[in-house]
């Protein structure tokens, strides 16, 4: 394995690129897909730092992560394929029904 | 030597992927660069000895939350969507955002530098057959140390899979409902 600081920086990487797109981009759909590049950051900081220690737990805590992943985009699809039925749109500043 | 290799080709991949992700116009395009950005990742997984996870990641990331991915894409309209503008105007809030993120973590690399003995406690990794056979270490600690998040993580499982039910299902208004 590589020096850790290898990994935290492409950690780093991911994660930076997943919140500017979800802080750009309109399309919701792109957005719930930079959550899941975040996620993913977070994973492979887990596992390098598991490997580095030899300790699993980390190795355990990325596979709740991706459950989490998962339930986390079933709902999110969801609530969108509602939304476009309802409002005809997927763009995240159209959906200002609650807005002042 | 592989293990630089290997670890240079997927990180490069996985960023170059990523950036991918975030810029282009269509939305089918971007699901496709996530899944080589989520394949790259599988690929520092398994770099890294963790097997299991190399194939969890294949099977359910790649395999599943992309294809859910997809379809909904299919399902919303994408021909109106694409000729739409695709990115609001806060251009200098993601700057911001993110060049505060690489500041704090660039503080932090630095200030292991320069103190001793404060920056990451452990430098060289331990020898690579500690966590093998991976699948049977994982099971062995997902199902005793851990059993209890595993529980609680099939429960928000069900949860997750009847609200996505429940939210995509077709309204339909009876006329004999009234309440």
């Amino acid at each position: 394995m590589l020096p850790i600081e290898n990994y935290l920086f492409l950690g780093l990487a991911l994660f930076i690129i997943g919140v500017v797109g979800v802080i750009t981009r309109r399309n919701v759909i792109v957005v719930l897909m930079s959550i899941e590049l975040i996620l993913n950051a977070v994973n492979i900081n887990l596992v390098a730092f598991s490997r580095l220690y030899g300790d699993v737990a980390g190795q355990v805590f990325a596979l709740f992560i991706i459950a989490d992943a998962a339930a986390e985009a079933a709902v999110g699809l969801g609530i969108i394929i509602a939304f476009f039925r309802n409002r005809e749109t997927v763009l995240e500043d159209e959906m200002d029904l609650l807005k002042w | 030597m592989l293990d630089n290799v290997l670890f240079y080709f997927f990180a490069g991949l996985a960023v170059a992927s990523a950036v991918l992700t975030v810029t282009r116009r269509n939305a089918v395009h971007s699901a496709i660069f996530l899944i080589t950005a989520l394949l790259a990742t599988a690929g520092i997984f398994l770099q890294l000895r963790a097997e299991f996870l190399f194939i969890v990641q294949i099977i359910l990331y790649v395999g599943g939350i992309m294809v859910l991915f997809v379809f909904v894409i299919m399902l919303v309209n994408l021909d109106v969507a694409v000729r739409q503008i695709q990115f609001a105007r806060q251009k200098w809030v993601a700057l911001v955002v993110a060049l505060a993120l690489a500041a704090q973590v660039g503080l932090m690399f630095w200030s292991s530098g320069k103190m001793p003995g404060q920056g990451l406690p452990v430098q060289t990794a331990v020898a690579a057959d500690k966590l093998l056979p991976n699948s049977e270490e994982l099971a062995k600690s997902l199902f005793s140390t851990y059993l209890l998040p595993f529980e609680i993580a099939s429960v928000l499982l069900l949860v997750a899979m009847i609200g996505a039910v429940v939210m995509a299902k077709k309204r339909t208004y009876r006329s004999d409902a009234s309440d």
